[in-house]
């Protein structure tokens, strides 16, 4: 190959400056940003105690089934200040059964996150699948999977969702789903998928529309690109930063429908515990025990709340727009 | 002047469905991008194809590398009909033609290093052994002007000039026969154009390079085109060398468009008034039926609006010295 004149070379502006991927650029801006790093550890102690549950307790001395009768009074309720909180109940006992609070809120604490993990994990594939596959074929699919889409929207979910509870956990039930709460846990993740895939399909279709118009895409088409190499290689690697903030964000409001349909009666029953059990055994006793509804409540406040945290830092991070440094 | 021809475009046309298009709609009309477009490129020379926004340029390129279907006409490469080449046969076709596009920071994928861009064409079409790929890549930036060190960097940390280096790269990756650019100087600083046009230049040169070049701008076609193809709403109006073209246009249009190139000498801007043309583009949904440019024509006449001006009277491929017009009254006969 011949050498390029002086005259036809772009003149060396770097020097030894290590290069970045956008990945590692987002990385370190989320480093940068105090508050989502301690909500990110916040939301890391909350699933090590859920998948350490066991040891945790076994740690503490404490069972969240074991009735403590002498930790309540005559009445059933907790023998002292704030829910007869004690050396042996760091956070008191349930009203009534003498049950050991902080117990139940760790192991409620993993049927929360369990139900909020795998729910997010169906929502986010179901999705990112008919999204792309909406915006990057377009035409007679899109417009199918669109209407579907719209279709899904429109179903009052919540109110199907307690309706059918009873019919569906049986069914399941019939499909050799152990019974009781492993099948109505079954019930509430497959029921929450299936209304919930069409907020990321929508946002995946409509990032997928935009992108295919960018003239990258024509280029690896103009090379012979096929469908695999333009979706995984040209179109996923650049919607990841979307779904990645989907994720963190529906994750706490699959954990805060767990609560509310176990609140409703619908997610499990007692004695497993679960903090919308919690909270709705505890209304029951909150003039005289406040405390019993106060920690469940606190729990969940503060999950949810790092987990969004946490989402808003991953977006602010993985958003260019929102990064001074490239501008310019 | 008479080298042998590369590429053809035999009456090219392209429509595109216009109006709602859902699972029960019908479209109702066609946008007429590309309307009967013939065009002729010689091995180792330049086309330019200049023409206002809108007027089906773009459409043009991406017919011609096959990335859109043309509704109609032929596209013929090395003697070889290619319009309906496909599957297999189509892949392999993507290694002789290949395209730079307009804007470098929509044509490069910001999640891919430089080296897999560039190298990206070799992987799709599985020509490189692994081994050689960094070497190949380094040599193609090498030959644009890159940093081979660079070959690790992402798109964000290049200036839009070194971005399009990186696209000149990627397309030279295949060994095309034949590059269609697609305006790729107009999203850069004017400093930076002169600077890439060169380049481009310099690799016709060296590697014996065909260029179809899409330009709004005449005064860059002029620089690096053998020939200019004036397109106006999807038709071409004139076609001639540059010599001839920027010297005596014979369309109004082409004469229009020249008036309106600013002068570097302020006084001999002078000597000829600037035409400015009245009125819009017509809408390419539904063109007027005669002369497309008749509305804004200060000659225009009654045959002007009745009947479609044929391009010149010969097939200019047997005479392309002359240069050819689609006009009932050009501006140089008498």
């Amino acid at each position: 190959m011949s050498n390029t004149d002086l005259a036809t070379r772009e003149p060396q502006v770097f020097g030894a400056v290590e290069s970045k991927s956008p990945g590692r650029l987002a990385w370190e801006r989320f480093r940068r940003d105090r508050v989502a790093v301690i909500a990110s550890f916040v939301v890391l102690f909350f699933v090590c105690i859920a998948l350490l549950a066991p040891l945790v307790c076994k740690a503490l001395g404490i069972n969240p089934l074991t009735l403590d009768r002498k930790a309540l009074n005559d009445y059933g309720l907790p023998n002292g200040p704030f829910g007869a909180i004690s050396r042996k109940h760091l956070l008191g006992v349930e009203p009534g059964t003498g049950r050991d609070i902080l117990a139940r809120l760790i192991y409620g604490a993993r049927v929360s996150l369990l139900v909020g993990f795998v729910s997010t994990l169906l929502t986010t594939v179901i999705g990112v699948v008919l999204g792309i596959v909406a915006g990057y074929r377009r035409g007679k699919i899109d417009a199918i999977i669109s209407r579907f889409t719209d279709l899904t929207l429109a179903f009052p979910s919540l109110l199907l969702i307690i309706a059918l509870t009873r019919p569906f956990t049986q069914r399941l039930e019939s499909f050799g789903v152990p019974e009781g709460n492993p099948a109505r846990l079954t019930y509430i993740v497959l029921v929450l998928s299936l209304f919930g895939w069409v907020y990321v399909a929508r946002i995946v279709r409509g990032q997928t529309l935009a992108l295919r118009e960018r003239e990258f895409v024509e280029a690896a088409r103009a090379s012979g690109a096929g469908h695999w190499h333009m979706v995984f290689k040209e179109l996923l690697p650049n919607i990841w930063a979307p779904i990645i903030v989907i994720v963190s964000l529906s994750l706490p409001g699959y954990v805060a429908v767990e609560s509310t349909l176990s609140f409703l009666g619908v997610g499990l029953l007692p004695p497993d515990a679960s903090w919308g059990v919690m909270l709705g055994d505890s209304v029951k006793y909150y003039r005289a025990d406040p405390a019993y509804l106060f920690v469940p409540g606190v729990a969940l406040i503060v999950l949810v709340l790092a987990f969004n945290v946490m989402g808003d830092g991953l977006r602010d991070a993985l958003d260019p727009k929102s990064d001074r440094q490239q501008l310019g | 002047m008479s080298s042998e021809i590369l590429l053809e475009g035999k009456s090219l046309v392209k429509y595109f469905p216009h109006g709602s298009k859902g699972i029960f709609g019908k479209s109702d009309g066609f946008v007429q991008a590309v309307d009967g477009v013939n065009l002729v490129l010689r091995k180792g020379q330049t086309l330019g194809i200049v023409g206002e926004s809108g007027c089906g340029k773009s459409t043009l390129a991406r017919v011609l590398t096959r990335l859109i279907e043309p509704t109609s006409g032929n596209i013929i490469l090395d003697g070889r009909d290619i319009t309906k080449v496909s599957g297999k046969e189509l892949q392999s076709l993507r290694r002789d033609i290949q395209m730079i596009f307009q804007d470098p920071f929509s044509s490069l994928n910001p999640r891919h290093s430089v080296g897999e861009i560039i190298a990206s064409p070799m992987r799709i079409q599985n020509i490189v052994p692994k081994g050689n790929e960094k070497l190949r890549v380094q040599e193609l930036m090498e030959l644009v002007g890159l940093n081979p060190e660079h070959y690790n960097r992402y798109p964000h940390e290049f200036s839009g000039g070194q971005r399009q280096r990186i696209g000149i790269a990627r397309a030279l990756a295949l060994n095309p026969k034949v590059i269609v650019a697609d305006e790729p100087v107009s999203a850069l600083d004017v400093s930076i154009q002169a600077q890439i046009l060169n380049l481009l230049e310099q690799l016709q040169h060296d590697l014996g390079l065909s260029y179809v070049f899409i330009a709004h701008d005449l005064s860059v076609v002029r620089h690096i085109a053998d020939e200019v193809a004036v397109m106006y709403l999807g038709k071409v109006v004139e076609i001639a060398r540059p010599e001839v073209l920027y010297s005596a246009p014979a369309h109004p249009y082409t004469k229009a468009l020249l008036s309106a190139v600013p002068s570097a000498t302020p006084r001999a801007s002078h000597m000829h008034s600037r035409i400015v043309l009245q009125g819009d583009v017509p809408s390419p949904i539904n063109p007027p039926v005669g002369c497309r440019f008749a509305a804004r024509c200060w000659k225009a006449q009654d045959i002007c609006v009745a009947q479609e001006p044929a391009l010149g009277s010969q097939s200019f491929t047997s005479q392309p010295e002359e240069g050819l017009v689609a006009c009932h009254f050009p501006e140089n006969s008498n």
